[in-house]
């Protein structure tokens, strides 16, 4: 009788209880309990998340799913943000646009990462979605503002506009006219990529004073200092606000003028932009810095002692991304004054050159690892370090999700002991036991990967390049790490051996780079050939890899798992392994 | 420590692979690499960037620990700049934090299918970027002759022209170099045939190596 209970839930109950299960784990469990749940859960899933936009086809998703109505999908590989992917290969939006434009009548966002949109996407997007509220494009290329226009002229619904770090043809400053006078939906803009072309500055003010519910303001460059007043003035509301270029003539009424905007705005929690700071003009923030918890300074010029003032002003802070000229001593003040510090991310103010810029070595990390108990995630550019240090960080800080270290010499040994850093990311891995992502640097032996494989049971994105000395340490990421998904490599020794004989672990990944390494062609089409869930596709300028022996080293890889097959937009340098690469269907 | 399940790869220098073939050697990071049936070596790195080191003799010996840098500094010819290699260290784009252009811009060879994108910021003078871009296009142009786009014809010769903000495309060295990085916004290789007519005085060519 009891059985029967269960068995008799109406569907409309189960959706009702599905839909408070919004990660896309759960749901994916869910729809694996049994067939009638999966029925229900496919009817009422609202968004998805495509990790490799070549892994399924827009068709697939959408008969699978046909009342989406938010969609996230990335391109390219992450090496791609490092100019290691040719141009052309790759990522469009344009087929899932074209797809969804008639399948989801009613989708309303779209967040897309590393993926070439054209004016034509976006203009479909305006006159496709009549309901259409989030656009984020980050990291995408391949339009212009004649595209950015299109959906300013149609998007009557839309609340954010995010083109963070896309790289956009900026044809003319006046798309921003386009949003017509009766749009006042604006939530959230973000058009700090845009170029040094003029933005025209009162379409931007016109429209900031028309969007009540406007929280978050990121301006580009071309702004310049003596307009922010204003528009702070006009937005008091904001939560997040990226200024532009921070500079101008120090004149006392400009100042004053700036200072009380800033004050005016009382909920200003994050603040980012910060080109070419004046250092004078700093203090004008300083009214709000009591309450960020967000602070982008990575385009900030500016000396240690300015840094090191600003940043004991700001005790609330849980984010900043900073230039090494903040130095140890900056980095000290921030182990001391921000105890809520969750994300710290120091990059070099001249990667390219040999001598160091400033004083920024491994004391700086150590510091706020023992003073800032809840920092998590680390992205640290420097010129030395030493294994002690990586161990005491390691004993400091083992909460740490994600740890980035980018020691700018390849191959760089321990300044201590001269020896490699094995003991010291093996540190890392042995103490974070929940660390997601790792990337390695340094002079590093096989060693390192036997401790990564031994310990990193959590990890899921690893970043390694020069390291290694042979096929062995491959094989201890590849068969120990029982949580990858993403593994990406450039410059080390590592061939077939270890990739042919952990070939089913690639299945259980969503993807595989490796780049100036020694995988021959003949591995890579033993691996396309005998393992059709995987794309394996080599990336080779040279000319077609047939054309040279096949025991000959390709130049790129990218191995991904997919249920699409083979994909048909491959340009001239990339070449599929894959068998019967024409009697897919999508 | 021993790995987990029970397969386990040769060290080093076991049977089956010839390790030392493949091996990267403790050289400066982006030196060609000898390939493994003992042929020419694979070529120089793709990246735009190295093509700025022309200078820099072959360094087989920098197996010693900080060798390397010592032989960055002795190399790099301008003070403060290095051997670049393609993508390291890892930062997007932030070589122009702190410059006032993003001079990055899109270059089009005639009769290629796709765009390259090269950071004139990389560059000191217009031959670096020629010889560049001749790089760049040989490179195709091996590409075209593998898939039988073109035509070997030889002393084919091509035209390097600039467009600048106001549209108007021409010759590229009329002008002092920093004022090119300044005004040029895209490039293309065009065929001379159809460069008649751009500025008057003769410019440095790209021509086709056959």
């Amino acid at each position: 009788m009891q059985k029967r209970l269960a068995y008799s839930l109406p569907d409309e109950v189960l959706e009702h209880v599905f839909s408070f299960i919004q990660s896309d784990k759960d749901r994916n469990a869910v729809s694996a309990v049994c067939k009638s749940w999966y029925e229900i859960e496919r009817w009422c899933r609202r968004k998805i998340f495509v990790g490799n936009c070549y892994a399924v086809s827009p068709g697939m998703v959408i008969r699978r799913f046909p009342e989406v109505r938010s969609v996230e999908l990335k391109g390219k590989p992450h090496f791609a943000d490092f100019n290691l992917v040719p141009d052309g290969w790759g990522g469009y939006v344009l087929p899932w646009i074209a797809e969804m434009a008639g399948a989801y009548p009613w989708l309303e966002a779209i967040r897309l990462k590393r993926m070439v949109v054209t004016d034509e996407s976006l203009e479909l997007i305006a006159k496709s979605f009549k309901n259409f509220k989030v656009l984020v494009l980050s990291s995408c290329e391949g339009f212009s503002t004649d595209g950015l226009a299109a959906i300013a002229a149609s998007c009557k619904n839309l609340r954010e506009l995010d083109l963070r770090e896309s790289d956009v043809d900026d044809l003319s400053g006046h798309w921003l006219s386009n949003f017509p006078e009766t749009y006042t939906s604006m939530v959230s803009l973000n058009i700090s990529c845009l170029g040094s072309d003029e933005v025209s500055i009162s379409a931007l003010e016109r429209l900031v004073s028309r969007c009540p519910n406007l929280r978050s303001l990121r301006l580009n460059r071309a702004v310049p200092l003596d307009k922010i007043a204003n528009i702070l003035r006009l937005a008091p509301q904001l939560i997040e606000f990226g200024t532009g270029a921070y500079s101008a003539e120090l004149r006392s009424d400009v100042f004053s003028n700036l200072a009380g905007a800033f004050s005016n705005c009382k909920e200003l929690k994050s603040l980012s932009g910060f080109w070419d700071v004046v250092p004078d003009y700093l203090p004008a923030i300083y009214s709000v810095c009591s309450r960020l918890t967000s602070l982008n300074l990575s385009y900030a010029t500016i000396q240690s002692p300015d840094l090191l003032k600003l940043v004991s002003h700001c005790p609330s802070l849980q984010r900043l991304l900073v230039l090494d000229y903040i130095e140890d001593s900056g980095l000290e003040a921030l182990a001391s004054n921000c105890k809520d510090l969750q994300e710290l991310r120091v990059f070099p103010s001249d990667p390219f050159g040999v001598e160091p810029n400033a004083s920024l070595t491994e004391q700086g990390l150590v510091a706020v690892s023992l003073g800032c108990p809840k920092l998590q995630s680390v992205l640290y550019f420097c010129r030395r370090m030493s294994n002690a240090a990586l161990v005491t960080i390691a004993k400091n800080r083992p909460n740490l999700t994600r740890f980035r270290l980018c020691i700018i010499e390849p191959r760089t040994a321990d300044y201590l002991t001269l020896e490699p850093f094995d003991i010291g990311f093996g540190a890392i891995v042995e103490h974070c036991k929940d660390l997601r992502r790792l990337s390695l640097s340094g002079l590093l032996t096989d060693l390192v990967f036997e401790y990564i494989g031994t310990y990193a049971k959590k990890l899921e994105m690893l970043s390694v390049a020069f390291a290694g000395d042979s096929d062995l340490g491959l094989h201890y990421v590849l068969s120990g790490c029982k949580s990858l998904r993403k593994l990406e490599i450039r410059d080390c020794p590592f061939g077939d051996k270890a990739l042919l004989a952990n070939a089913s672990k690639l299945e259980t990944m969503r993807s595989l780079w490796m780049s100036s390494c020694s995988v021959s062609y003949g591995a890579c089409k033993l691996l396309g050939q005998k393992m059709p869930k995987l794309n394996a596709e080599v990336i080779d300028e040279r000319g077609p890899p047939g054309s040279r022996p096949e025991s000959c080293p390709v130049e790129k890889l990218y191995i991904y798992r997919s249920v699409a097959g083979p994909r048909f937009d491959m340009p001239p340098f990339v070449w599929t392994m894959n068998e019967d690469s024409t009697l897919r269907l999508s | 420590m021993s790995s987990e399940n029970g397969k386990r790869l040769p060290e080093t220098d076991a049977d089956g692979l010839n390790f030392e073939a493949t091996e990267l050697t403790l050289g400066l990071p982006g030196k060609s690499r000898v390939t493994p049936d003992g042929g020419a070596k694979l070529g120089s790195k793709r990246g735009f960037s190295e093509t700025v080191d022309l200078r820099l003799g072959d360094n087989k010996d920098a197996n010693k620990l900080g060798q390397s840098q010592i032989d960055a500094r002795e190399a790099a010819k301008s003070p403060g700049s290095k051997a670049q290699v393609v993508g390291w260290p890892p930062v997007r784009g932030y070589a122009k934090r702190g410059k006032k252009s993003c001079k990055y811009v899109k270059v089009a060879v005639d009769g290629a299918p796709y765009l390259r994108k090269v950071d004139l910021e990389m560059y000191n003078t217009y031959q670096q970027l020629l010889t560049s871009l001749q790089d760049m296009f040989s490179r195709f142009t091996r590409n075209f002759l593998n898939e039988k786009r073109i035509e070997q014809v030889n002393g084919i010769e091509y035209a390097t022209t600039c467009e600048d903000k106001d549209g108007d495309w021409m010759l590229v060295g009329d002008v002092p170099w920093q004022m090119f990085v300044e005004s040029c916004k895209r490039i293309r290789l065009m065929k001379s045939t159809e460069a008649v007519g751009l500025a008057p005085r003769t410019p440095p060519k790209c021509s086709r190596t056959s």
